[in-house]
C-alpha cells in the first residue's frame, strides 16, 4: 500500500471499499495498530499513533470499539459475559451497573434475553449484533467494523447497516466500514473511498458515486446488471 | 495490565483446567507405572545375594527420581500443552487475539501469565504422582508375592537422601513453566486456519517433550553429578 491520505470524520459512515485483495484489511489494521505501516503516519485527533508509547496506544485502543468480520466473540463465553467484557476490564462500574449497561446495548442492537446464550448458539446475523454491541458498549469514539455484512442475507445486512449508522449518529463517533457490500455503498456511504491494488483510487460519497467517470469505480461499483441498471435511471432522472 | 480481579479469575479458571483436571489421568497413570516399575524389578532381581528389600529401593530412586517429575510432564505435554496450543491458537485463527488487542488489552498478559501462575500447582501434582506410584509399586510387589511389608518399608527408607526430592522439584517446578509457555508460544504465533491449529499442536508436543528432555538432563548434570 502507499499514497494514501485520507481523513474520516466523526458522526458520518466512512466506507472503504475495494476487490479482495485491494488493501482493505490492511489499511484498517494499520489504522487500529494490529500492523505496523513501513512509512506514513495515523492520527487520531493530534495524537501520532507511531509516536505514542505502548501504553499511550492501549489508552488510544480503549476509546476504539472493533466489529470483526467473523464476530471474534469469546466463544467460551455467554453473550452476556462478552458483551461486559471491554466494562469489566477498564470500567470502574459496579456488577449491577455493567449488567444495565450491557441490557442497554443488546436492547439497542435489538437482542433482548439472549444473554445466557453462547455465540454458538446464536446465528451469524445475531453473532454480529452482539459483536456491534461488545463494540460499543464502553462508549467508544471510534468504531471499526471489518465486513460487517459478510455473508449475511441482504435484509439482515440492511438491518446491521442501519443500526452501525443510527449508532455513528446518536453517539456522534468515527465510524469506519470496511465492504465490498454494495448495498451498503448506496444506502449509508456518507464517504467513501475506494481503493485499487493498495492505492487511494477515488474519494466521494454515495451520490457523486453515480456521476463518477473513474473507470476502475464503476467497474467494481457496477459490476452487477442490477446497479448498471439503476445507473442508468438515475442519470436519466429516473 | 490486566484487572487484580480479572486476573485472579483467570488464574483460578486456568489451575482447574489445568491441574485439577489432570489430576485423575495423573493418578490412573502413576499407579499402574508404580506398579510395573516393581513388578519388573522384582523379575530381573534373580541374584540370591541382592535383598528383597531393594525391590522397594528402586521402585522409590525411579519414581521419585524420574517417572514422576520427567515422565508425567511428557504424558502432560501432550495433554496441557495440546490444549494450551489448540486453545490459544483458535482464538488466534478466530481474531480474538486481534479483539483483546483492539479493546487495549495486553493478550500475552492475559493469555499466558495466568497459565504460568496457575502452572505452580504442578510439583504438588507430581508429589500425588510420587505418592501414588510408591502405593502402586507396594500393591504390586507385597500382594504380587515378591517381597513383605516390612521389606518393602526397609527398601523404601535404605540410603534416602532428601536433596533428591528438592532435585525433583526443583525439576517439575521448570517443567512447569516449560508445559505454559512452549505450548503458549506455539498457539500465540500461530497462522492459517482450523488444519494449522492441528499441526501447531503437534509440533507444540514434540517441541514441548524435546525441551523437557533435554533440560532434564542439563538439570541433572548440575543438580546431582
Amino acid at each position: 500500500m502507499k499514497d494514501i491520505s485520507t481523513n474520516f470524520e466523526r458522526g458520518i459512515t466512512n466506507l472503504i471499499i475495494g476487490q479482495s485483495g485491494s488493501g482493505k484489511s490492511v489499511f484498517l489494521k494499520c489504522l487500529i495498530g494490529l500492523l505496523i505501516p513501513d512509512s506514513g503516519e495515523v492520527f487520531y485527533e493530534d495524537k501520532q499513533y507511531g509516536k505514542l508509547r505502548p501504553e499511550e496506544q492501549r489508552e488510544l485502543r480503549k476509546q476504539m470499539g472493533m466489529v470483526f468480520q467473523g464476530g471474534a466473540l469469546f466463544d467460551s463465553m455467554t453473550v452476556e459475559q462478552n458483551v461486559m467484557f471491554p466494562l469489566k476490564m477498564f470500567n470502574p462500574m459496579s456488577s449491577g451497573e455493567m449488567l444495565d449497561r450491557v441490557n442497554e446495548v443488546l436492547e439497542r442492537v435489538n437482542l433482548p434475553g439472549v444473554n445466557k446464550k453462547l455465540p454458538a448458539d446464536l446465528s451469524g446475523g445475531m453473532q454480529k449484533r452482539v459483536s456491534i454491541a461488545r463494540g460499543i458498549v464502553n462508549y467508544p469514539q471510534y468504531l471499526f467494523c471489518d465486513e460487517p455484512n459478510s455473508g449475511l442475507d441482504p435484509r439482515t445486512s440492511s438491518v446491521i447497516d442501519e443500526l452501525i449508522q443510527e449508532i455513528t449518529k446518536e453517539n456522534n463517533i468515527t465510524t469506519l466500514i470496511n465492504t465490498h457490500d454494495m448495498n451498503s455503498v448506496f444506502e449509508i456511504g456518507e464517504k467513501i473511498v475506494f481503493l485499487r491494488d493498495g492505492l487511494l483510487e477515488w474519494t466521494g460519497d454515495f451520490k457523486s458515486v453515480h456521476h463518477c467517470e473513474n473507470e476502475h469505480l464503476n467497474n467494481f461499483v457496477y459490476s452487477s446488471n442490477l446497479f448498471k441498471q439503476a445507473r442508468k435511471a438515475n442519470l436519466k432522472g429516473l | 495490565m490486566t484487572k487484580y480481579s480479572v486476573l485472579r479469575s483467570l488464574i483460578v479458571q486456568e489451575v482447574n483446567d489445568l491441574g485439577v483436571r489432570s489430576v485423575g489421568i495423573i493418578v490412573f497413570i502413576s499407579l499402574f507405572i508404580g506398579a510395573v516399575v516393581t513388578i519388573q524389578t522384582a523379575l530381573n532381581f534373580s541374584n540370591p545375594l541382592i535383598e528383597d528389600s531393594l525391590i522397594g529401593f528402586a521402585a522409590r530412586q525411579s519414581i521419585i527420581l524420574e517417572f514422576s517429575p520427567t515422565l508425567i510432564s511428557i504424558i502432560m505435554a501432550g495433554k496441557v500443552g495440546s490444549y494450551i496450543t489448540s486453545s490459544i491458537g483458535t482464538m488466534r485463527v478466530t481474531e480474538q487475539i486481534d479483539a483483546l488487542e483492539v479493546m487495549g488489552i495486553n493478550s500475552l498478559n492475559y493469555l499466558v501469565f495466568p497459565k504460568m501462575v496457575a502452572m505452580f500447582i504442578y510439583p504438588f501434582l507430581i508429589a500425588i504422582s510420587m505418592f501414588v506410584g510408591i502405593v502402586g509399586a507396594y500393591i504390586a510387589g507385597v500382594y504380587g508375592g515378591f517381597l513383605s511389608s516390612d521389606e518393602f518399608f526397609t527398601g523404601l527408607k535404605e540410603d534416602f537422601i532428601p536433596f533428591q526430592m528438592v532435585y525433583a522439584f526443583i525439576k517439575s517446578f521448570v517443567f512447569a513453566m516449560i508445559l505454559a509457555t512452549v505450548p503458549s508460544y506455539h498457539g500465540y504465533y500461530m497462522k492459517g486456519g482450523a488444519l494449522e491449529v492441528g499441526k501447531a499442536s503437534t509440533t507444540s508436543f514434540v517441541w514441548t517433550s524435546i525441551v523437557i528432555i533435554v533440560s532434564n538432563y542439563i538439570i541433572t548434570q548440575l543438580l546431582l553429578s
